[in-house]
């Protein structure tokens, strides 16, 4: 099918993308095209205009800043993947980046986008709760953090108001000794994810964190000490199954039992 | 007798984009993808629709020299960028082995999903020398075929792999 029929206006910066954004409630912003286009084409978004960001500079790049690494939104998830910068996730951000759609969509789909289309079952809202993410937001009375684990509120929803943009993606470096894992369950190499699970150990921050994805909403963040020695346990894996904050249903259910045993695994070496 | 028939207004604009080599001058809606601008517009008709949704892979071709769908965003966006499609290997000496052992080993039968092959086949052989068939298979995940059951194309991107002169990588 073809999108109705819209226009497009470039933004110059970050403010004037607001600005633009303010002025047309029906407008939408767009970076890599890859989630949007295909809403676009089958008319599940009809914007009267699309806001084009791809073009900012501000929005781009990625960098170790002190004790955290800072993504600019529009960089790719095949920049992500093919490793080439200075990583303090030990690998995390270039295998999740990996197991994206396909090559030719990850050439030009962004982290940023990703996380802004907030689709219950995309890798990058999973994989910025598990390492603890926070994200800059400009909007028109200035700029503000949301940590990643509050930022989607539903599928397809999120704290963003209407003029709002991402501005940066702010990644804790992990410890030496800190492990990880993710994990999920695709019917094919490359679809949507049925099931996601992902845990993050760190010895030097005491951080403990195990997180559910592709779930009907937002993700669920597990996070407290002496998680994954407790989890280690088939009886506490079904309880932490059972917890209503979950509502995990039928095979879905079965699918995140699968990749809960192991993440743990993972993370305690007994894989 | 005559049917009159009335069209809404159509608000067209104007812009150039950089097709295999070629400055054109293109005048479509912004709401036009770049699979169509390439067919309807350039006559470049190599390019194929499966989905329109970034799924099939049938209308990739090669942006900036990696392969991205076409079918996903609006031709506008291309400006500046360098465009290429299945059209601009004809004489390339990567795309002329591909062909050939997309023939001889079988990997075609209706066509259809093959220009897309073709472009991912390229960034398989250029990008990855060392992907053994479970790689192939998996960065084939992109591009559908409803006739092959992928057999022949893995082997005719393997045959290449094997015998395709490599220039130095970067090491991967």
């Amino acid at each position: 099918m073809k999108a109705i029929d819209y226009r497009i206006e470039r933004a110059s910066d970050v403010a004037g993308a607001v600005e633009a954004l303010q002025a047309d409630p029906f407008a939408k912003p767009i970076a890599g095209g890859q989630s949007l286009g295909a809403m676009l084409n089958l008319r599940l978004a009809q914007p009267e205009c699309v806001i084009d960001i791809v073009g900012l500079d501000a929005l781009k790049g990625l960098r170790i800043e002190s004790d955290e690494m800072v993504i600019g939104p529009l960089v790719t998830h095949a920049r992500l993947e093919d490793g080439r910068y200075d990583d303090a996730t030990g690998g995390m951000l270039a295998h999740v980046a990996a197991g994206i759609a396909y090559r030719a969509v990850r050439n030009s789909g962004t982290i940023g986008g990703s996380i802004c289309h907030a689709d219950p079952a995309a890798d990058w809202i999973a994989a910025t709760a598990a390492l603890g993410a926070t994200f800059d937001i400009q909007g028109p009375d200035g700029t503000r953090q949301v940590a990643a684990r509050d930022f989607m509120t539903s599928a397809f929803e999120t704290t963003l108001a209407e003029a709002d943009v991402l501005t940066a993606i702010r990644v804790p470096a992990l410890g030496d000794t800190a492990r990880w894992s993710y994990r999920k369950f695709c019917r094919k190499t490359g679809e949507f994810a049925l099931a996601i699970v992902s845990g993050v150990v760190d010895g030097q921050t005491g951080i403990e964190r195990l997180v559910f994805s592709a779930l009907d909403g937002a993700p669920v963040v597990i996070e407290r000490a002496g998680l994954f020695d407790e989890l280690a346990e088939p009886d506490a894996r079904q309880v932490l199954l059972d917890d209503d904050a979950l509502s995990i249903s039928g095979h879905r259910r079965a699918l995140h039992a699968g990749l809960l045993a192991d993440v743990i695994a993972d993370i305690r070496g007994t894989a | 007798m005559s049917a009159h028939l009335e069209f809404p207004e159509s608000h067209t604009v104007t812009f150039r984009l950089h097709v295999n080599g070629e400055e054109r001058e293109v005048s479509a809606e912004p709401r036009t993808h770049l699979a169509d601008v390439l067919r309807e517009h350039c006559g470049l008709t190599a390019t194929h629709l499966g989905c329109e949704q970034g799924v099939c892979g049938a209308c990739t071709v090669e942006i900036d020299g990696v392969p991205q769908r076409s079918c996903l965003q609006s031709a506008t966006r291309f400006e500046g960028r360098e465009i290429r499609t299945l059209e601009a290997f004809e004489n390339d000496p990567l795309g002329a082995a591909l062909r050939r052992a997309f023939s001889e080993e079988h990997a075609l039968q209706c066509g259809y999903c093959t220009p897309g092959m073709l472009i991912t086949a390229r960034d398989i052989v250029q990008r990855l020398p060392q992907a053994d068939e479970a790689r192939i298979r998996e960065e084939l995940a992109g591009n559908l075929c409803r006739c092959t059951g992928y057999r022949g194309i893995v082997r005719a991107i393997q045959r290449v792999l094997e015998t395709y002169p490599h220039e130095s990588s970067d090491g991967r």
